[in-house]
């Protein structure tokens, strides 16, 4: 097997033109997370800039009124830029600024990744450039607004679905093209090796917290931890320091979309099967001859045909279970977070509310849940209301 | 050696046309691999639809989205090539992403290609380090996985060179297929390290559309690989495009074979 195994998944399948910039990455990653001077300003960004730690909240009346387990959320929406994306894009372009980089390109869903790499480039003084799908553009104006405002070029991508498998396909290609002074800031635990492994390494802040903050609340472990899965880089940042601790359910809940049984859906584990695609091997959404899928979502952020390769690790060796959540659940927890706690959630963090409020009422009271809240609302408060029915001129 | 390692050494220059298998039907695919031969093709290269060819540019991408939209599978490409073996030997390579292969069972991709008459694979995001994926069923089907080298390449050359079967694909610049006014890479400093490790034919592909850009490849390697301005042809006439492409390939493959005059 290659590099960057996970079980038989993760690997390098990508053309050879990005391979030496690849090994090169590979190689400065190597170097600097054994750096303690690297990690020290990557910890300090983190704090003063990003805002962390985020806080883990006790959602006493969410619990009360479902009436089981105890619910925790760690508020990633509190962070910088709304979402957990920020711990990523500090880490990779601190590592891209080390490495000489001037130009750094990127893909984005919902626009949080894009967001979170616009605004590290222009405090970096960076120049970035963001691949997002034209459909993605239209779903989130706003975002691509904010993007412009923090001195990012936006470039709508027509090709395909127009949306985030697209704009990673286009960033893969701009790249091969720009490949000697263009650094790409990955928005996941996917691609190719070591993007898996190194973007969870910049997340896993996120398990490293809850656990810390849970022992000095309640003294013990979580039972139950739960995030939303589109490549799965919060799921994977909040999970990953709780492999060892075989006593805690890892649960990742992906996008069923109109439902796993529709065509409109983009829940992997659910429905998709082994395959090698964006640099990865991988389970897959695709058609009998490999051909990838047009999946769909309400959320942007998880509208994408598979899952990063530790996710399918995890899956194959039965250490995470993944559920599904639809439009209509995660549309459900999405009014009931704002009406019972006052927190706007994110329409992806929603999906996995949906599933910790199924789950909730069915533990006893003395079981703890911890969802991660992985990003705020406010960039879905339009799209929300054109589901339900209304329409707001932004 | 290869049948199509044994067919190039025939020739002094590979002339190599791509085009999209499907696109705009596999009727007409099958009319442009005759008329292509007949041309003065050397091989031809024949692409297997993808939803999305990472590596392509706009034509190329485009010609995916048709030939799939009009029903191309991989067995119906099969399918034709059983058919058009009938009439012709002229060495067929399939270009197409690891997906196809790996979902339609590498193994058993692999038998077909042996049993139609296929006689390469180029997979461009199967790289040195993941040939482990279809070395052993290219071996045991007798099927040459023809491998690409790029202009960020550098010191991979040699084992990449080393490796290759049937030819070497140089990637002639940075970025995706498509047309391009001037191709500013050293390929004849790539080309010197591929022949110094050996002795297989490297052709120059990407970006390639007049005779005189092919001529000059053709001087610097063996030969000139052209794909997106063939495929531009074919969306522009659909299946009224036999003829056309007939005549450009002909003018092209010319300017390769005349190229040392």
């Amino acid at each position: 097997m290659t590099k960057g195994r996970f079980g038989i998944h993760g690997g390098q399948y990508i053309p050879e033109t990005l391979m030496n910039a690849v090994l090169e990455l590979e190689k400065a990653y190597e170097f600097y997370k054994q750096d303690t001077a690297f990690w020290d300003e990557l910890r300090q960004l983190y704090r003063d800039y990003a805002n962390r730690p985020s806080m883990l909240y006790y959602a006493e009346k969410m619990t009360k009124d479902l009436g089981g387990a105890k619910i925790y959320l760690k508020r990633e929406d509190l962070n910088h830029t709304g979402a957990h994306k920020i711990n990523n894009v500090l880490g990779q372009c601190l590592l891209a600024r080390r490495m000489g980089k001037k130009h750094v390109i990127a893909e984005t869903g919902a626009g949080q990744h894009g967001v979170a790499t616009a605004t590290v480039a222009a405090l970096m003084g960076m120049e970035c450039t963001v691949y997002m799908g034209k459909e993605d553009c239209e779903r989130q104006a706003l975002n691509v607004f904010r993007m412009e405002l923090l001195g990012a070029k936006v470039v709508p991508v027509t090709t395909g679905t127009g949306t985030l498998k697209d704009a990673v396909n286009e960033a893969l290609r701009v790249w091969t093209a720009r490949v000697q002074d263009t650094y790409y800031v990955l928005g996941s635990v996917m691609g190719p090796h070591p993007y898996p492994e190194m973007v969870r390494d910049f997340q896993k802040v996120i398990g490293e917290e809850v656990k810390a903050q849970i022992m000095e609340k309640e003294g013990r472990l979580p039972d139950v931890v739960i995030a939303c899965v589109g490549g799965g880089s919060n799921a994977m940042g909040l999970f990953y320091d709780f492999i060892p601790d075989k006593e805690v359910r890892l649960i990742g809940v992906e996008a069923a979309g109109e439902g796993v049984d529709t065509e409109r859906t983009a829940a992997t584990i659910a429905r998709g099967s082994e395959g090698i695609f964006h640099g990865m091997k991988s389970l897959f959404l695709q058609d009998e001859y490999g051909q990838i899928a047009p999946v769909y979502s309400i959320s942007a952020g998880l509208d994408y045909p598979g899952i990063g390769p530790e996710h399918a690790y995890l899956h194959d060796i039965g250490r995470a279970e993944y559920v599904p959540a639809t439009d209509r659940e995660s549309v459900e927890a999405f009014q009931y977070l704002s009406k019972t706690e006052g927190i706007i959630p994110a329409v992806e963090s929603a999906h996995a509310l949906a599933y910790a409020m199924k789950l909730a009422p069915a533990l006893p009271k003395d079981k703890i849940i911890v969802v991660n809240l992985s990003g705020r609302g406010d960039k879905d408060v339009a799209a929300i209301a054109r589901y339900l029915g209304r329409e707001i001129h932004e | 050696m290869s049948k199509l390692a044994a067919v190039l050494q025939k020739h002094k220059k590979i002339f190599a046309p791509f085009i999209t298998a499907g696109d705009p039907d596999l009727e007409t695919t099958k009319k442009l691999i005759l008329a292509m031969e007949k041309a003065g093709a050397t091989l031809v290269e024949l692409g297997i639809p993808f939803s999305d060819p990472m590596a392509e540019g706009p034509v190329i991408q485009e010609a995916d989205q048709r030939a799939l939209a009009a029903g191309t599978t991989t067995d119906k490409i099969f399918d034709m090539i059983r058919e058009v073996r009938k009439e012709t030997d002229i060495p067929l390579v399939f270009l197409t992403y690891a997906n196809p292969i790996f979902h339609y069972g590498t193994d058993r991709f692999y038998a077909r290609c042996a049993e139609a008459g296929v006689d390469g694979t180029i997979v461009p995001d199967v790289p040195y380090e993941e040939r482990g994926e279809l070395e052993a069923a290219c071996q045991k089907y007798g099927v040459d996985r023809i491998t690409m080298i790029a202009p960020t390449s550098e010191d991979r050359i040699r084992d990449i060179a080393r490796d290759a079967k049937g030819y070497v694909y140089i990637v002639s610049s940075l970025g995706v297929t498509g047309v391009r006014s001037e191709i500013t890479t050293d390929i004849g400093t790539i080309y010197k390290r591929i022949r110094e490790v050996t002795d297989t034919p490297a052709a120059v592909g990407f970006g390639i559309s007049t005779p005189e850009q092919a001529a000059q490849m053709a001087r610097l390697s063996d030969g000139a690989i052209v794909g997106s301005a063939i495929v531009k042809i074919v969306a522009e006439y659909g299946k009224d495009c036999v003829e056309p492409v007939r005549d450009y390939v002909k003018k092209m493959s010319d300017a390769v074979k005349h190229c040392e005059e």
